[in-house]
Parts: C-alpha cells; structure tokens; sequence
C-alpha cells in the first residue's frame, strides 16, 4: 500500500536523524559552492559545523524570492552547469523570471516524490493518466509526468489547453487519471457538459489537482461533476515541483516529504518558528537537492503542520492546504484576517467592487480594526437611520466572517487611496509605533 | 407639489461643510434652507437650493456623494398650533415624517416648513383635503 514504506513510515527519530545528516551535508554544500550563501553565513558568523542538530536550523538565514532574483540566472546553483541536466523557471510576470536548476539525481528524487504522490491516489501500472498540466518552462507537466512514468502508468501528455481535443482523447483513450489545475478541471467539467458528454461515458476515476489554492466546496464540485475523487497535491518550483507535499486517502491534510524538505511554520512578522499546530507562513529547507538546494526558502504561502499520527501509517508531518498568502494577512488579537474576505462580504451586500481600507491600530494595548467603506450612491440615503443600519449590518456580518469585532466607519468617496496596480488594502498603525 | 432636495454625504471632519458651501457659492447657487443630521462619524446635510439640478451635478462632479430626494414645502399659520394641526394631520392618515426643517425664505406671513414624508403623493392628497397650503417646486426655489 506504500510506494516507498521506509521513507515514507520511517519512525520519527529516525526520520529526523536522517534529515540532520542530509541537513548538514546541504548546508556544507551551500557554504562552499554558492557565494550568496557564504556571505549570509559570515554575516550571522555562522560556520557549517554549527550545525549540530535540527534544532541549529533555526540559526540559517532565510531565502526570499528577491534573492532568488538577485542571483538571476545562475548564481544560486550549487554546481556546474555541466552537471544540471534540466532547467525550469517561474513565469517572471512581476520582474526577471526565477530559474531553478536540476541535477540528474535530483530529477530522480523528483520523479520519486512525484510518483509517491500519485501512488497516494491510488494511480498505478494499470492507470491512463492524462496530464494537463502546462508542460515546458512551467514544473508542473514535466513533473508529473516523470512521477507518473515511474509509477508506470500509461501517460498521455495533453498539457494544458485545447479544451475539446483534452475531452475527446479523455474520452476514446479511456483516461482514468487526471491531473491538472483544479480551475482546468472545472473548465473540462462545463465543456464536456456542453458537448452533451455525460461522466458516465468516461472512465475516469481519480484526479490529482494543485498549483493553485483550492477549497473543499471546490473539490466537492469536481468530484461531482467529473463522478471522481480528488486529491490536492502542493509544490513550488523554488523547492522543487509539484510533490513536494500529497494529501493520502484520509485527506486530512498533505504529507511533506521531509525525507527531502524540512519545513517550518513561522509568523511572518517576528519570522520567529512556530510550533506545529499554530498557523504561519511555510518555509522550506531542501536536503536532498543538488543543483538548486535552498535554505529556509520563505514561500509566502499559509499553512499550518500537523505531526498527529494519520491513520494511512505515514509519519511525515502534514500541513493543511494552503489558506492563502501572507503578502495580504493581518493578525489582529491572534486571529488571521485577510482584506479578500472584508470584500467578500461587502460583496455579497450587494456593493459591487466597493473601495473599502482596514485600518488597524492599537488602543490600550489591544489590537482594533476599522474598516472604512467609501460611501457609493448606491448606499447613500438622506436618512441617517438607514445609513446607521447599513453599518450595522455590515458591522454584523464582517463580525462574524472574521471572528473579531470590527468598526465600521463610513467614508466619502475618493477619500481611499487609489493605486495602479494591485489596490493598497491596509493600514497598519501598530508598526508605526514601536 | 414636489420639492427637489440635494442631500450629501459628508464625513464629521473640519472644513467638510464649508467646503460644500464654497462650491456652491462659487457656482453661484443659493441655499434657501438647510438641515444637518449628524452621527459621531458623519453626517447627512441636505439642502433647499434656487438651481437643485445644477446644484446636484456640481457636487457629483467634485466627488461628493448626493442624492436628489422629493420632499414637500408646508405653509401654516406662524401662530401656536399651526404645525401641530399639519402633523396631527398627517398622523390621523397613518403617513409617516422621516423629517422636517423650517424654512428660512419669508412667504408672507405664514411659516414654511419642509417635510420629508415616505407616502409623499398620498401626503400631498391629504394635506390638500385640509386646505393647507404647499408650494411647488418652482415656487420654492424662486423665493
């Protein structure tokens, strides 16, 4: 039932002496072939040997996507170029694109993470996987398709696109696998509606979905609508594709390989290391890496680590899936409040796309969050009752969307800041302060 | 029988009436009455002007939120009881007042007030079975 029972049931002392000596070998590796990270050594005056158990990560410096830039192409690959033997990269939309290098050793622990995945769902020899991941520059196809090669599958490699030719090969091919955005698989799902192609003519049955967060009302839609199961798969191309996390069939959150990453939670603020259970940014060390090993890499992304036993008998840590980006997270009185929710609900009140700001501040040593509404036509009334049961409402359901108690504060319009690009939602007086 | 009132949406900061009030100054419309309606955080002012239409764009266009509502102008005797008997009126005929301001223009020697009612064409029928006086629009924003 296992792909790989000693590493994936490995007991926990032994998993984490095997991630101390991998840790170690990675961090000498780093020290002495990539300049960047001697230099953030010798600034913390931190040698290799300091390194002396897993505890001493926390003494590593942190990786951030501008170094990853900064070191734009090459500078962050830990060995000669003759010895890469594939090249990815991210898609470089907000500046220089980020690229990663693989060693052949690491598209073979790749490919074996890849394929332990996709055993997690169940996919094997007798499977016709159809993968519509985009393949190329992009982690995505390609690494999939190794993990599904070696699992012995039958692949077909659709990538992404060409919506109608993807259902008719589905179709005749006999696909039962299927793995992809889970945006993508909502997109087949219509489109096969529309071609009067009922699921029951289709064979199939499994579909390993990720890229992209996801929520539980979103995978209720695909299994439904494509009649199979659902499995969320996580990756980053800076850590190294898609598989470096696999939710099992308890679906109880996703196994992190930690074989070949450690990861950590930490409070994006005080980029102090949470324990396992409190929720934070996810931060990730390769140790098995060769050609692109990163140290602490800070994805941006929000989980939360769960080391309880899971039922399926695996001892890898399990993170949820991914509740959002911290770029936009305010922690206010302990409780994690994200601007896109303030928008939903003011959404739902019937205020299309309103200018809203959150401004929060902190008042006798306690944390307060206003969330100023610019006053559209739409809202207005010559009746100050109506305007007070406008904030009330609001007040009411915002309360109770993020579980804190917010004022609700009416504003003229064009008093909120207007940006060009992406819309400055927060202020946060509590970090003028100190 | 209507009454064309501009209502603005103004947030209780320093200088924000004022500055409605110089805007329309220098568009060189008049204010013939006024009334304030205030939270602790904002307010609802609404206005009686000589010009509404132009009155509203204005504002609109100097990114102010208005609305243009219908109200009613009441003329009564300037005598103790004379408002009593119109809201007595209106009262007996289940027609709700949201509001009411007075006037500041003079109309002889009666009192004119402004009322803000919900059922406004039912107000106008009624009111005018009792022989009191409104005035139209026209009439209003001329005085």
């Amino acid at each position: 039932m296992y792909w790989n029972e000693i590493y994936e049931c490995m007991p926990r002392e032994g998993l984490e002496q095997l991630q101390l000596e991998r840790l170690q070998q990675t961090v000498t590796r780093v020290y002495h072939n990539v300049p960047h990270y001697r230099r953030a050594f010798q600034e913390k005056g931190l040698e290799p040997g300091d390194i002396k158990s897993l505890k001493d990560l926390q003494k590593l410096p942190f990786t951030v996507k501008t170094d990853l830039r900064d070191n734009y192409p090459y500078d962050l690959f830990a060995v000669p170029l003759s010895e890469i033997v594939r090249i990815h990269s991210s898609s470089g939309t907000t500046g220089k694109p980020i690229v990663v290098g693989y060693t052949r050793q690491d598209l073979n622990s790749w490919s074996e993470i890849a394929a332990r995945s996709l055993h997690f769902a169940g996919v094997s020899k007798q499977d016709v996987i159809q993968i519509s991941f985009g393949y190329g520059l992009f982690t995505g196809g390609l690494g999939i398709h190794d993990g599904a090669e070696r699992v012995g599958a039958s692949v077909i490699p659709t990538s992404g696109g060409n919506t109608q030719k993807q259902i008719m090969i589905m179709k005749d091919f006999g696909s039962t696998a299927l793995a992809c955005t889970p945006s993508y698989a909502l997109v087949l799902a219509e489109a096969m509606e529309e071609m009067g192609i009922d699921k029951e003519e289709m064979k199939l049955r499994v579909g390993i979905f990720g890229a992209e967060p996801w929520t539980q009302g979103m995978r209720r839609e695909i299994e439904n609508r494509l009649g199979i199961v659902a499995y969320d798969i996580y990756g980053l191309s800076e850590v190294m594709g898609p598989g470096v996390a696999m939710e099992c069939s308890e679906k109880i959150g996703l196994h992190i390989f930690e074989d070949h990453f450690i990861p950590e939670i930490i409070n994006p603020e005080t980029e102090e290391t949470l324990p396992y259970g409190e929720p934070g940014e996810l931060v990730f060390t390769s140790i098995t890496k060769e050609g692109f090993p990163v140290l602490r890499y800070r994805t941006r992304d929000l989980s939360c680590l769960h080391l309880e036993e899971c039922p399926c008998g695996r001892t890898h840590v399990r993170m949820d899936r991914i509740m959002g980006r911290c770029d936009d997270m305010l922690i206010i009185r302990g409780v994690n409040v994200f601007p896109s929710q303030v928008e939903s609900v003011l959404m739902e009140n019937g205020n299309a796309s309103p200018h809203y700001h959150l401004v929060v501040d902190r008042v006798n040593n306690l944390d307060v969050l206003e969330v100023q509404i610019e006053v559209s036509e739409d809202m207005f009334s010559d009746q100050v009752r109506r305007l007070e049961e406008l904030e009330r409402i609001i007040k009411q359901k915002l309360d109770s969307v993020l579980g804190i108690s917010v004022m609700v504060t009416l504003v003229e319009p064009k008093k909120l800041a207007r940006s060009e690009g992406k819309a400055k939602r927060v202020t946060d007086k509590r970090q003028l302060k100190d | 029988m209507r009454v064309k009132q501009i209502s603005i949406f103004l947030e209780n900061k320093r200088g924000r009436l004022a500055a409605v009030t110089r805007l329309l100054a220098d568009t060189k419309i008049n204010i013939r009455a006024l009334s304030i309606a205030d939270t602790t955080d904002f307010g609802v002012l609404r206005l009686i002007v000589d010009q509404p239409d132009l009155a509203y764009q204005v504002l609109k266009k100097n990114d102010f939120t208005v609305s243009e509502t219908e109200v009613i102008a009441v003329e009564m005797p300037d005598k103790p009881g004379g408002l009593a008997k119109v809201l007595e009126i209106l009262d007996q005929h289940n027609i709700n007042l949201e509001y009411l301001y007075a006037f500041y223009g003079q109309s002889g020697h009666e009192a004119l007030n402004i009322f803000r009612v919900e059922q406004i064409d039912e107000a106008i029928q009624v009111l005018g079975e009792h022989h009191i006086k409104l005035l139209p629009g026209d009439a209003v924003y001329a005085l």
